[in-house]
Order: C-alpha cells, then sequence, then structure tokens
C-alpha cells in the first residue's frame, strides 16, 4: 500500500509538473502582457512614479526576461533577482497586478468557498444518484425508470448557466433567498455565527443543484447500466434461487460491485464538476474563483489566472488519487502497484 | 469389448449419410441474419430503437435547414424594428369571429408604460392580418451569389409576424434563431471532425506500435483528461487575436472545441483496438492466411468504427454546449455572428427571465439537439456491438 501510494504521489508530482507547463503556455499565449501594456497607458499618462514601479515589477517576475525563464522563476526552480527561489514550490502564489496585491490575499477567501461548492456538488450528486440508479435499475422500464431517465436526459441537455438563472429568480420568488452571493449581504465581513451558515446553506442550494445536475444524470446512467450487468449475473440468479430477500441478495454483492466503476468515476466527475462550477459562479456571481479567473484571462493578469488553472487542476488530480485509493479499498480484486495498469 | 452403438435403445444414429441442403434453418430468418453484413446487423439493430430513430430523424431535419436558412426566416435576422422592441410573441389564429380565414396575426403596439418603464404590448383583435407563403418579402442573397426575396413565409402586408418576440433591438428572434441553426450546428460538426483526425491518429497509433509511445500517448491522454475543460476553454478562447474575423474565431473555437475532445476518442480506438486484436475470428482470419491489410480492413475496421461513431456521436453534444457556454461569456462567438450561445447571451440577466421570458427561446433547440444526439448516440452505441 505504501509503495503503491509513493508511486502514485510521484505521478501527481510529475503530472501537476506537465499541467504547470501546459498552464504557463497558455495564460502566455496572447500577446503582450499585463504590464506591457499598463506601462504603455501609465507612460502616455505621464505618471513616472506609477512607471517605475511597474518596471519594478516587471524585473521583478522577470517579464523582460525569456519565456522559459519566466515559467521556471513562477514554479520556483530558478532563482530572483536577489537569488532566492521564490515560486509555487516555496508557496509564493505570485502577484496579482490588477488588483496590485499578492494573489493569496485575492484568492484567499474564494479558495476555500470553491472547495465548500464543490464538496456540496459531490456529495449531493452522490446522495441523489445513488439511490435513484438503484430504482431505475430493480424497476427497470417502469413509469419511475422513464421519469428519472428523463429527467436525467433533460440535466444533461440543459446549459447549467440558464438553468442557474432560471432556478435563481424562481428561488428568490419563492422562498425569498437573496439573489448572487453565497450569502445574504447583511453577513458580508461578519463573524461566523449561525445565522451566517444558515444563510450560507440556502444560498448553497441553487449552485448545487444546477452544477449538479449534470453529474447526477451522468451517474444514473452509469450506475444503472452497471447495476443492470450486475443484476443479470448468475451469482444474483443463486442469491435469488437460495432464496436471500431480495434487498440483501441486491445490496450485498451486485450493489457493491456496480459501486465500483462508480467511485472510478469520482476521477472524471470532478473535472465536469469543476468546469461546471466555474460556469455556474460566473453567472450566479458566487464568489468562487471561476468569476477571478474569468477576469483575470482578460487582462492577461498571468500569475492570478495561472494560479487559479493550477489550483483547479490540483483539485481534479487530488480528486482522481482519492478515488483511486476509494477504489483499491473497495475492491480487494484490484492489484497495487502491479504492472496491470 | 465388442461394443455396437445401435444396441444402445436410447442413443439413435441415422444410418443414412447426412445430407446438409435438407436440413431447415433454425429460424425463418437466420440465413439473412448469417449472411448479413455487419454494418447491415448495425442497422438492422439500430432501426429497432425507436427513440434513437426518431433523434436520427430530428437532427437530419435540423441540418436540412442549414443550406435553406435564408429561405425559411421570415425576416431578415439583422433588421432592426425600432416600433417593436422586446415586443411579445405573437400568435397565429386560424379563425376570426367563427369563420375560417386561414393563419394570421393580430396586429399589437405598445404605450410606454412611465412608471415600471417598460413597453406594454396591447393587441388589437379586430384586424386581421393574413399570413402569406412562399412570397416575395426581404432581399437576400441565397448562398451568397443568388440575390432573390423569395421566402417560405412573410409577414403579413404592412404587419408584423414575430413568433418568438423580438429582442432590445426589435430583431425578430424565430429569424435569429433559424439563422444561428448554421453555426451551432456546424460547431458540433467541424469539431467533431477534428476530434475524430486526432483520436483516430492517437489511438492507432498507441495500439499499434504499443510500447514506449503507447505509454506516452497514454500519459497524455490522462493529464488532458485531468484537466477541467472550462477554464481550459476559457484560457484559450481568450487567447484568440481580438482582431479576428468572426470567421476565423469560428474556426479558432472549433478548434478549440477539438483540441480537447480527442483524448476519449483516442482511448476508445486504442482499448478497441486491443480488444479486437485478440478476437477469435481475428485469429481465424490469420490462420486461413489472410493479409494484415484485410484484417485491418474487413475484420478490424467495420467493428470499432461502428463503436468510434457511436461515441464520437455522443461527444458532439458537449461541443454544442460549449459554444454555448463561451459565447455566453462572451469569450466565444460575437456579434455579428449569430449563434445560439451569442442569442443566449442576451438572455443574461435576470431581467430576461422576469420581463422578457421569450429570449429564453434559443435554449429550445439547444435542448432538442443536444437530446436528439444523445439518444441517436445511445442507439448506435448499443447497435454497435450487432452480434452481441
Amino acid at each position: 500500500m505504501i509503495r503503491y501510494l509513493a508511486r502514485r504521489l510521484i505521478t501527481m508530482a510529475v503530472t501537476l509538473l506537465i499541467i504547470s507547463a501546459l498552464v504557463f503556455v497558455i495564460i502566455k499565449l496572447p500577446p503582450g502582457d499585463f504590464l506591457t501594456n499598463q506601462i504603455a497607458e501609465l507612460r502616455s499618462q505621464g505618471e513616472a512614479a506609477s512607471v517605475a514601479k511597474a518596471q519594478f515589477l516587471m524585473q521583478q517576475y522577470g517579464l523582460d526576461r525569456p519565456v522559459w525563464e519566466q515559467y521556471l522563476r513562477w514554479i520556483g526552480l530558478w532563482p530572483n533577482p536577489e537569488g532566492a527561489f521564490n515560486g509555487l514550490l516555496q508557496g509564493n502564489w505570485g502577484w496579482s497586478f490588477e488588483y496590485d496585491r499578492p494573489v493569496r490575499e485575492v484568492v484567499g477567501d474564494a479558495l476555500w468557498l470553491t472547495l465548500v461548492v464543490n464538496l456540496a456538488v459531490v456529495i449531493f450528486v452522490h446522495l441523489v444518484s445513488i439511490p435513484i440508479a438503484i430504482y431505475s435499475a430493480t424497476r427497470q422500464y417502469s413509469i419511475g425508470d422513464y421519469v428519472a431517465t428523463f429527467i436525467g436526459y433533460i440535466g444533461l441537455a440543459t446549459p447549467s448557466f440558464l438553468l442557474a438563472l432560471v432556478m435563481l429568480f424562481y428561488a428568490n420568488r419563492w422562498f425569498g433567498v437573496s439573489i448572487g452571493g453565497l450569502f445574504d449581504s447583511a453577513y458580508a465581513g461578519q463573524p461566523w455565527s449561525w445565522d451566517k451558515l444558515r444563510s450560507l446553506l440556502a444560498h448553497l442550494v441553487v449552485p448545487t443543484l444546477v452544477i449538479g445536475l449534470g453529474g447526477t444524470a451522468a451517474m444514473i446512467r452509469r450506475m444503472r447500466a452497471n447495476l443492470l450487468d450486475e443484476l443479470g449475473k448468475q451469482y444474483v440468479v443463486t442469491a435469488r434461487a437460495k432464496g436471500l430477500p431480495p434487498t440483501r441478495a441486491l445490496l450485498k454483492y451486485p450493489f457493491r460491485m456496480s459501486l465500483n466503476p462508480f467511485i472510478a468515476d469520482i476521477g472524471n466527475l470532478l473535472p465536469h464538476l469543476i468546469s461546471g462550477s466555474v460556469l455556474v459562479s460566473l453567472v450566479l456571481s458566487l464568489p468562487t474563483v471561476g468569476p477571478i479567473l474569468l477576469a483575470a484571462l482578460k487582462s492577461q493578469d498571468q500569475f492570478l489566472a495561472g494560479f487559479i488553472l493550477m489550483f483547479v487542476a490540483m483539485l481534479t488530480v487530488i480528486g482522481m488519487l482519492v478515488s483511486d485509493l476509494l477504489l483499491a479499498w473497495l475492491d480487494p480484486r484490484i492489484r497495487l502497484g502491479g504492472s496491470g495498469r | 469389448m465388442n461394443l455396437d452403438l445401435r444396441d444402445r435403445p436410447h442413443h439413435f444414429v441415422d444410418a443414412a449419410a447426412f445430407d446438409p441442403g435438407r436440413t431447415e434453418p433454425v429460424g425463418a430468418e437466420s440465413g439473412a441474419v448469417d449472411r448479413a453484413s455487419s454494418w447491415r446487423l448495425t442497422w438492422w439493430k439500430f432501426r429497432k430503437h425507436r427513440v434513437a430513430v426518431a433523434a436520427g430523424l430530428i437532427l437530419i431535419a435540423f441540418y436540412a435547414l442549414i443550406p435553406f436558412v435564408e429561405l425559411i426566416a421570415p425576416y431578415n435576422p439583422a433588421k432592426r424594428h425600432g416600433d417593436y422592441l422586446y415586443a411579445p410573441p405573437q400568435s397565429i389564429h386560424l379563425f376570426h369571429e367563427g369563420r375560417f380565414v386561414g393563419p394570421y396575426t393580430h396586429p399589437y403596439h405598445f404605450t410606454f408604460n412611465i412608471e415600471t418603464f417598460h413597453r406594454d404590448y396591447t393587441v388589437d383583435r379586430t384586424k386581421v392580418q393574413r399570413l402569406r407563403f412562399f412570397c416575395r418579402g426581404e432581399s437576400y442573397a441565397f448562398w451568397g451569389l443568388i440575390d432573390t426575396d423569395w421566402h417560405l413565409v412573410c409577414p403579413p402586408e404592412s404587419g408584423t409576424m414575430f413568433l418568438l418576440g423580438t429582442d432590445r433591438l426589435g430583431r425578430d428572434l424565430l429569424s435569429r434563431i433559424i439563422s444561428g441553426t448554421r453555426i451551432s450546428l456546424t460547431v458540433g460538426l467541424v469539431g467533431i471532425a477534428v476530434s475524430f483526425a486526432l483520436g483516430l491518429f492517437f489511438g492507432g497509433l498507441a495500439g499499434y506500435l504499443g510500447g514506449w509511445v503507447d505509454n506516452v500517448i497514454q500519459r497524455v491522454i490522462e493529464i488532458l483528461r485531468s484537466l477541467p475543460e472550462l477554464p481550459l476553454w476559457l484560457a484559450l478562447s481568450a487567447a484568440l487575436p481580438p482582431n479576428w474575423s468572426p470567421i476565423l474565431v469560428f474556426f479558432g473555437i472549433t478548434l478549440i472545441l477539438g483540441l480537447l475532445d480527442w483524448p476519449g476518442l483516442a482511448r476508445a480506438v486504442r482499448s478497441k483496438l486491443l480488444a479486437l486484436r485478440e478476437e477469435d475470428y481475428v485469429r481465424a482470419a490469420e490462420l486461413m492466411g489472410a493479409s494484415k491489410s484485410r484484417i485491418i480492413a474487413r475484420h478490424l475496421i467495420p467493428n470499432f468504427m461502428s463503436h468510434l461513431i457511436a461515441s464520437a456521436t455522443l461527444s458532439i453534444p458537449s461541443m454544442i454546449l460549449g459554444e454555448t457556454a463561451l459565447s455566453f461569456l462572451g469569450l466565444g462567438l460575437r456579434p455579428p455572428v449569430t449563434s445560439w450561445g451569442v442569442l443566449l447571451n442576451e438572455a443574461q440577466n435576470l431581467a430576461a427571465v422576469q420581463l422578457h421570458p421569450w429570449l429564453l427561446a434559443p435554449i429550445l433547440p439547444v435542448v432538442i439537439v443536444v437530446l436528439a444526439f444523445n439518444f441517436l448516440g445511445d442507439g448506435l452505441r448499443d447497435a454497435a456491438d450487432p452480434y452481441h
């Protein structure tokens, strides 16, 4: 187990390194950069002091250096002008030019709110899709099965941002949930209290539903298919023939077997959920990293955008690791560290 | 130990020679089934899947629209009707005061409500404006070549026909949706073509060569699949130069969608190739002395092609939705190009949901097309394995 874990961690590190290079290339793709644009603008306004500051930042972050050196500096494998290694690896997330503050301060709260939203969605997806999938599979071609399948398909086909908009509108009209954000504006800057938590939970409902719907639909379809496959197998027939109660005959083995691909799927599910959360956050103006990312991409605030892309990639990579570990724990037949992969 | 089989009463063996021509086939159609090619079997199996067939027909209808967009749209999608800003949908009536008059609309006019700052439209039910069919309306250049002014349906003379209402500039939404069909539907096809080519190439390479090539491609696939699509789409579309013409942006967007979609297909190609190589019928063909190219062309390609087409069909919807999402965020296609996503961009605020809900209408074709592709893909996937 420990060897397997070590191997997985090393692969994860290599993956993240490659992703970081990819991310850097992508954020560098648009011609020009924030500081060059800013310096040109400041020059035209004749603000000498600001120009000097921008030029200092430019030097500090090596924007005048070749791209590969900028990249290595960003991740912290190349010394900055003072000769110190200070990059992502050392925990320095860089500087946001637009906000004129460290990236850490800009994204601070948004990071854990992103985590909260995504966690809520993952829990929601599992809580909802498992029972529905069991129902659909055990009562194949019943009305309930068709209804579940139909809702699932609608969930797959409706653009989530519009669904978000419509649901937000009705949540406000019917339940009086204030529009946008993750709390009532009254709680902004307030310390945590039960009321604030309740407000957070009330505001989590719409995003969770909207982001989760697509994922839930996919999960139900896959789980239903898995379970149907298992239910047709000989050992289920044997169990029934021996007189095992139907619930036990369902839950003891077929259900556990059908959970396998389900958990293996968390890895595939996460990128989708995070994509969804970015989009839906934009529409619902949730204070997650989504809106910050969009703004940063538009203004070429490269370290901010780069860090958020890295953060999002990290979430998925860690999610995949967790799903692999869960799978290994759940299914003893999966050999660890073997070359069977 | 001389054992005569015929002595045993329960084991009958006919002494006469066996004549294969005399035996009855197992089922009535089994002869046809045995002789049918795998494509034919796939088609037979697909045909049984009613929903998938219906979905296929709907899609054919949608795609058949594309060349005739200008002909079908009653208005020029860019034409502004200054007197009809945010006009609600007009309904078509057939009977007026108990008398059949054919399809017509009632005229409507707005009064500006000073308190709410909205245009309140009132319908004048006394006047009848009959629609015209196969008529001359606004002129356009058919396929950019022939100048003509024929339309399938025209608004009544000196009247209006806004079946889905108008937007903030008074442009007819129905015409805009119809002309958006062209871009929105081709995005999926062009994107899938890119993704299909890449997937086939890399998947084939990995499955065929194996070894370190396979390993490298596998790792690349894993990395690409672990990246959330949307942030990447955002980043890449933000990188498209702002001075590109709309057509270039369109190709840029489809390229981006295709570039990030191929890993799934490549993986399918690879695993199918590896699995099929071990199949009995491939070994049988080998033993019978079939050449490698014959095995690939006759036995492998037909078998995994159907699977590939099915999975490609299933990934078209995500591209259509992707285009919609990008355009909605203002990073995809931009006006004057009309696509469903661009239209939805205008319905982005809560005011649209509350006051002008008809602006959400472009969602309907999106849902219909995406659902149809999903059903079709499911049907194809089930049919892709005709021997199962």
